[in-house]
């Protein structure tokens, strides 16, 4: 029997074709005893501005200024075509500078970061705690996640307040994703361990926002403490009818957004579909934790979990740390480096950014900071010729020919990359990290992504100006003829006002009054054209 | 501190071609060593010198070519060229036979077209093919396997090395060591109209294919069976060959088993298990997909089995391998996977 | 004999006809080979080509009136498209046109020395000025193609060229390069770490 369909959704587990078995290094950092102690406080936040999908935030604050713990810094500008998410003060400090700074990104370049140094107090604004969300409005509560500057804390920092309000009305599940299917990460883990009710309140807040009975947490296999506790949670909180938890198989990227739906319902969503079109709405089980606090505690997302791990770190933990604490912090924190320290990287192994310093800090996005060796990142290969072993092919979650997509974008033809789907690839890394001649398919892929969108711009300007260029050729063109219609207008006017003859008398006495006038007035006429050039 | 920024993925790559090809050569060795002791030393010696002249072709064309040396010779594809098609050819051949087949291969199936990845024709049967058609006597004098001539007359290292250098000593004739492959038999028995019992009385058959042979292809199967459990190579194409004959030849057998061999027959006589694990899952001139494997598989069994049947050769692997090699970029479009949310 | 030349007559002539009554029945509106070069041009209007816009450059070019290395904002991308499109070799570009910009620019007015002539509004190919006389004028940057024709006709030289910034919204990937020769850094593995570094 087919159970693909959504109503099925959870009840029987599907397949989704590719995808890696990976070792998954999370015991590492899952020796410490629970829960996950909190970072100390800094003496310096660099808080980029631009944390979220999106349009960089509006700075309301200014050098000099004093903010306590929780104020906002920054808030989504008006253009609602555009998400943006507000941004918190993470303690209480002196607003020292706005300036460019680096901060996490794939381009590793510099964005705007206000720059606060903490005062020790730790002084909370005054928080507005409810003690019964139910009483409020659906409307309120969406706008006390917006104010309380929650993103998916998954990594793809979307606002979570933009997703409700898409979704409200026509979403009839919400997933709960728990499924950390990269190595070494274990944050969420951590979360589920230490904070269950948490993310049940969380799930029990979204279910009234969404008005939805159908809430499941999908979970690794081998995660059978989380299990228990969140059974337990569920039970305690009484929401055993509408909440679920699904254990998954683990296979890596299957904690990818539509991997997961895949492998819970059986159906795909659509390319260029969100899954909200099919009545699915996911969520990260941390951004739901923070729904919990920022609705029933009225705290606002200025920390979170992190997973410091890797080979090259004395005491890989799970750590509480703040939104803009310098990753150095973290990293003492944690005993430091091992003597075999090669590269840093912010979130997995396979789908990270590397960092160029410590120095940069812990943003929304940050779920994770490994420290690799020398052992655990290979040397620098040589990239050898595609041999079509098609190991590529068998991986991709995405299905589709890596193999290929190389070539062309190699060869710079990137009108071919629609028909091979480019858009479906979700940068996983499966294929890059499974090829034997070590080319950069990633690499090649994100390349390609960044042409294709640069010439969908170029080309929707090029269309732009030519519309714009058009329409004002066309408004001259008007304008002369119109002018050319006066004109005749008033020449027939003219004409018709006295007859012929007249109208030649009138010009030769016209143009006789005029040589006149020349002739007696020769030296003003001169003086006048002096001082216009003097002018 | 800082570092240097890398792109994702952060983990040393698991595979590498070297390791890949290395495999291959190592999966090899039980099918080397059964032919070694059917029909001498000469086969070791064919390969080593196909591999010498492999190598040594490679390293000029990479140097002509202006490409590294380095890590393109220590991926061992030119070796894995070398010993597929030693394997492919009489024992006792002369030298100069490994010198012009792995001309063929290495120079121009190979670096004309590009070099490693980039060649359409798979060098190795593209060595076979030119020398077959070039030297046809050559290529058609197979030694009896033991068990079908005297211990004695099976040529030592001193005299393999001799005769692969400078001709066959006079102390040996090529009719009293050399034998019709059974293929040869059966082709020409068939056109004569002879039945298929008449034509397995010859000492040549075995239970089901040749004598001897029936155990290389056996121990090449183990070798391909191990490949496919270290997912070196998937499962498709060997099972789609072997299938793929079997499902053809086994009516035709049912119908009439005095004038059709039985399906085992076909697998287990000739070059097709080796063909099966290590010629037709060449990567580089195969399909990518794993239904494209499947139609690749099934076009090399095909064609095989014409050639076997109605061509002029006795096999057709070979010729079935280059012919699909033709159409694996055509397949490969026809079979691409669906993409994630994609309508079919 | 007279058969054979009744029969070619009469199949030239149904031939003919055919080809008459097709090239009537399938006739396409406009020229489609303008329409395809013009689609190649970035549409900036600056007119550097010699030509008062895209359009009329792409008619020129359609007929064969002109090379096809005239558009400096195109640049050798542009023209390795012309050329692809029309079967010609790419040429390098004319540098009587101009000079290709290593970044994208847009106008911008300084809007404390500008004194409202409205000369740059009739300027600009697009439309992308905003003002009225005696008022002061502002650069729609959005809609601005970088042409600098507004730069000229500015009598008191107000409007400067700056490049589009790139920041984290509009960064681009860079294609990799491949290592081919490691030589060094693969015979000690100890060499490895130096190599990242």
């Amino acid at each position: 029997m087919d159970h693909s369909s959504i109503e099925n959704i959870g009840k029987h587990l599907h397949n989704f074709p590719g995808g890696l078995k990976l070792k998954h290094y999370k015991a590492l950092s899952c020796s410490k005893p629970l829960p996950a102690q909190q970072l100390p406080l800094s003496q310096e936040y660099i808080i980029p501005v631009s944390q979220h999908l999106g349009r960089p935030a509006e700075i309301i604050v200014s050098p000099g200024q004093q903010v306590k713990k929780g104020q906002p810094l920054s808030v989504p500008g008006n253009a609602s075509s555009t998400p943006g998410a507000y941004v918190h003060a993470p303690t209480s400090g002196e607003i020292v500078a706005i300036e460019q700074r680096p901060v996490p990104h794939p381009s590793g370049l510099n964005s705007t970061c206000i720059i606060l140094r903490a005062d020790g107090k730790d002084d909370w604004i005054e928080l507005e705690p409810v003690t019964d969300y139910r009483q409020l409005s659906r409307q309120q509560l969406i706008q006390r996640v917006q104010m309380a500057g929650i993103v998916g804390l998954g990594g793809a920092v979307f606002p979570t307040d933009i997703k409700l309000q898409g979704g409200a009305g026509s979403i009839d599940t919400l997933i709960l994703n728990g499924a950390e299917c990269e190595p070494y990460i274990s944050c969420d883990e951590t979360l589920m361990k230490q904070d269950p009710e948490k993310i049940i309140q969380g799930a029990l807040i979204l279910s009234q926002v969404l008005n939805i009975k159908r809430v499941l947490v999908a979970i690794e296999d081998p995660m059978d403490a989380c299990y228990q506790k969140l059974q337990t949670s569920i039970k305690t909180l009484g929401a055993a009818d509408c909440i679920k938890v699904v254990r998954v198989p683990m296979l890596y990227p299957e904690g990818g957004e539509r991997q997961l739906i895949q492998v819970l319902s059986g159906t795909e969503v659509p390319a260029g579909k969100l899954p909200v079109s099919m009545g699915i709405l996911v969520l990260n089980v941390a951004t739901a934790a923070a729904i919990k606090d920022a609705i029933i505690d009225g705290k606002p997302l200025i920390e979170r979990l992190v997973t410091v791990t890797g080979a090259g770190i004395c005491e890989p933990q799970n750590v509480v740390a703040r939104i803009g604490t310098p990753i150095a912090d973290l990293i003492s924190f944690c005993g430091g480096y091992t003597p075999g320290i090669a590269s840093l990287v912010m979130g997995g192994p396979l789908m990270g950014i590397g960092l160029q310093s410590d120095s940069l800090p812990i943003i929304k996005a940050s779920n994770c900071i490994l420290a690799l060796t020398h052992a655990d990142i290979s040397s620098p290969q040589v990239e050898m010729p595609c041999i079509n072993c098609g190991d590529c092919v068998g991986v991709c979650p995405a299905g589709l020919l890596p193999q290929t997509l190389q070539m062309v974008i190699r060869a710079e033809n990137f009108e071919a990359l629609e028909e091979l789907n480019l858009d479906a690839c979700i940068e996983c890394g499966c294929c890059d990290y499974i090829c034997p001649s070590h080319i950069p398919l990633v690499d090649y892929f994100r390349y390609g992504k960044s042409e294709q969108r640069v010439r969908t711009v170029e080309r929707k300007q090029s269309d732009l100006a030519k519309l714009r260029f058009d329409r004002r050729e066309k408004r001259l063109a008007k304008q002369q003829t119109e002018r050319r219609a006066r004109h005749l207008k008033r020449k027939q006017a003219l004409a018709g006002s006295s007859d012929k003859k007249d109208s030649v008398a009138a010009a030769i006495a016209r143009a006789k009054a005029r040589k006149q006038a020349l002739t007696t007035t020769p030296r003003d006429s001169d003086s006048n054209t002096d001082s216009g050039e003097q002018s | 501190m800082e570092f240097s920024r890398s792109g994702a993925p952060h983990l040393p790559p698991e595979n590498t071609v070297s390791k890949v090809m290395l495999q291959v050569i190592l999966a090899l060795i039980p099918g080397i060593l059964a032919m070694v002791w059917f029909f001498g030393v000469g086969v070791l010696i064919q390969i080593a010198l196909s591999i010498l002249f492999a190598v040594l072709l490679e390293w000029a064309m990479l140097k002509l070519r202006g490409k590294p040396i380095r890590p393109f010779l220590s991926d061992y594809s030119a070796v894995v060229t070398a010993i597929l098609f030693a394997l492919c050819i009489p024992p006792l051949a002369p030298w100069w036979i490994s010198l012009v087949g792995m001309i063929a291969a290495i120079v121009v199936a190979k670096h004309l077209y590009g070099g490693l990845g980039q060649n359409i024709f798979n060098p190795a049967m593209v060595a076979y093919v030119v020398v077959l058609i070039a030297f046809p006597l050559e290529l058609t004098r197979w030694l009896a396997p033991r068990g079908l001539i005297d211990v004695e007359l099976l040529p030592g290292l001193l005299q393999s090395l001799q005769t692969i250098i400078s001709g066959l000593p006079a102390n040996l004739s090529w009719d009293a060591i050399t034998q019709a492959t059974p293929l040869d038999l059966l082709k020409d028995g068939v056109e004569q109209n002879q039945m298929i019992s008449e034509i397995r009385q010859a000492p040549v058959f075995g239970n089901y294919g040749g004598r001897g042979w029936e155990w290389i292809a056996n121990f090449f199967a183990l070798g391909g069976i191990w490949l496919i459990w270290r997912r070196v190579i998937s499962w498709h194409i060997p099972v789609a060959i072997i299938a793929s004959v079997i499902m053809i030849t086994l009516p035709a057998w049912l119908y009439d088993p005095s004038s059709n061999p039985i399906p085992l027959q076909h697998i287990f006589s000739g070059a097709l298990v080796l063909c099966a694990f290590f010629i037709a899952t060449d990567p580089v001139t195969g399909c990518a997909s794993r239904r494209g494997k499947i139609i690749f598989g099934l076009g090399v069994a095909i064609l095989t089995l014409t050639i076997r049947l109605w061509g002029g050769y006795p096999d057709g692997v070979a010729f079935a391998v280059l012919l699909m090699n033709m159409f694996a970029p055509l397949i490969d479009r026809y079979t691409r996977p669906r993409a994630y949310g994609k309508p079919r | 004999m007279t058969a054979a030349i009744i029969i070619l007559t009469s199949l030239a002539l149904i031939f003919g006809l055919a080809l008459g009554y097709a090239s009537i029945r399938f006739r396409l509106e406009g020229n489609p080979v303008a329409d395809q070069i013009e689609a190649l041009l970035p549409q900036t209007q600056c007119a550097q080509c010699g030509y008062p816009g895209c359009r009329p450059y792409a008619e020129a070019i359609a007929a064969d009136e002109v090379d096809i290395n005239r558009c400096p904002p195109g640049g050798e991308a542009g023209i390795k498209q012309l050329a692809d499109l029309l079967g010609k070799n790419p040429i390098p570009l004319d540098a009587d046109a101009g000079i290709e910009k290593a970044l994208p620019e847009v106008a911008i007015i300084h809007e404390d020395i500008c004194i409202g002539c409205t000369k740059c509004i009739q300027a600009c190919p697009v439309d992308a000025i905003l003002g009225a006389a005696k008022k002061m004028h502002t650069i729609i940057a959005a809609e601005c193609t970088g042409c600098e024709l507004c730069i000229p006709p500015c009598p008191v030289d107000c409007i400067d060229m700056i490049p589009v910034s790139i920041d984290l919204t509009n960064w681009q990937s860079d294609k990799p390069v491949p290592i081919t020769i490691i030589s060094k850094q693969l015979t000690s593995a100890d060499n490895a770490g130096e190599a990242v570094a």
